[in-house]
């Protein structure tokens, strides 16, 4: 079962940065791993924890926010904002006891195409390690679930 | 406002151990505002009792209610359908939320969330400051605005005390002594003559030592 274990991995990207450098990556034509499904935001500080819990408690097996360079969000500080909500809800994955590893905060820039892929890989990889989520439901209501969140 | 901490995860799930079927209530007032007990932190809460719950093997339901306040019987009222589907009720108000909501519901198992800490303001985004005590008798006429009851650790009227050092309280580093803002602020303002009067002993009555407090207007009681 564990050998046919495909994460399934949500990404909020800001649109200014982490989704400009997935266009880019497109473009460049890098290969990521099809697990990352990514969402388009404004800002990663329009991130809120709701959303992360939503998705993890939606059977995700591994959530992850990417923003602009600490310095550079074009909202001033919108990514410090989303790195002190993604800690949050590790915080609140330590107390229910699931691997908090499980969410994680990314910086990059738009010119960054390698990059995005290279955290697509490293998130997948990590996910692959930690093994799926025990919340996850593999029929349909899981997808259905997984798919409202995005 | 009435300022909160939520209390732990794991003591909340030890208070419905037992629940099949929950209803968590929030509060939409002080503890809106100190983020605390409002719609957002009921979501949290729900959403991490059900994942703990399923993690563990024992799914729980749970209902998601928010008041305009728990302190008032009418809004409280509005619950009772809701209330009587479930195990245990929730809530995530000041103390005197899950108190009203017990009187209203007195078949009803009811559960804080939260745990009620001080009066206080938001002196920036997420810093919560302790600044009155409800000690019943005011007394910031005499000290240009600056609480000694609900900010000196020792509660002084006529500070400040030994264990005042370059404007920090001994108690704690972080605690402000609040007699040496007192003893400022007066000679900023060419006030400093009038700590040379001393303040009598306060009554302590009015603040609760004379027993549980009740405030009662007659010209806003019903009649009937």
């Amino acid at each position: 079962m564990t050998d046919a274990f495909e994460p399934r991995i949500l990404a909020y990207c800001c649109r200014y940065c982490a989704y400009a450098a997935a266009d880019l990556a497109g473009s460049m034509r890098l290969a990521y791993p099809p697990n990352v499904r990514i969402v388009q935001v404004p800002c990663t500080g329009r991130i809120d924890a709701l959303f992360l819990l939503r998705a993890i408690e939606a059977g995700a097996d591994g959530v992850y926010v990417a923003g602009c360079l600490e310095g550079e969000c074009h909202f001033l500080e919108g990514n410090l904002r989303a790195r002190k909500r993604v800690d949050f809800v590790k915080g609140v994955l330590g107390e229910i006891g699931l691997e908090p590893e499980r969410v994680e905060m990314f910086n990059l820039s738009s010119a960054m195409g390698p990059r995005f892929a290279e955290i697509a890989r490293d998130m997948t990889e990590r996910i692959r390690r930690l093994g799926p989520s025990p919340l996850r439901t593999d029929d349909a209501s899981g997808e259905t679930a997984l798919g409202r969140c995005a | 406002m009435i300022v909160a901490d939520r209390k732990p995860l794991a003591e909340i799930l030890s208070f419905v151990a037992s629940c099949r079927r929950i209803l968590i209530v929030g509060c939409k007032g002080c503890v809106t505002v100190c983020n605390v007990g409002g719609q957002k932190e009921v979501e949290i809460l729900a959403a991490s009792l059900r994942m703990a719950r399923r993690l563990a093997g024992d799914p729980l339901e749970i209902g998601e209610a928010l008041l305009e306040r728990q302190c008032d019987p009418e809004y409280v009222a509005e619950l009772r359908e809701r209330v009587s589907s479930c195990d245990t009720v929730v809530s995530m108000a000041c103390g005197v939320g899950p108190q009203f909501l017990a009187e209203a519901f007195p078949e009803q198992r009811v559960v804080p969330a939260l745990n009620t800490t001080f009066f206080g303001g938001a002196v920036r985004h997420g810093v919560w400051e302790e600044r009155c005590a409800g000690c019943g008798h005011c007394v910031l006429e005499r000290f240009d605005g600056l609480c000694p009851i609900a900010r000196c650790s020792k509660n002084l009227l006529n500070g400040p005390c030994g264990g005042s050092a370059n404007g920090v309280c001994e108690v704690h580093p972080d605690t402000v002594c609040i007699w040496d803002r007192i003893v400022r602020r007066k000679t900023a303002r060419g006030r400093l003559a009038d700590l040379k009067a001393i303040v009598p002993p306060k009554d302590w009555r009015p603040a609760g030592h004379g027993g549980p407090r009740r405030r009662v207007r007659e010209d806003l009681t019903r009649t009937s």
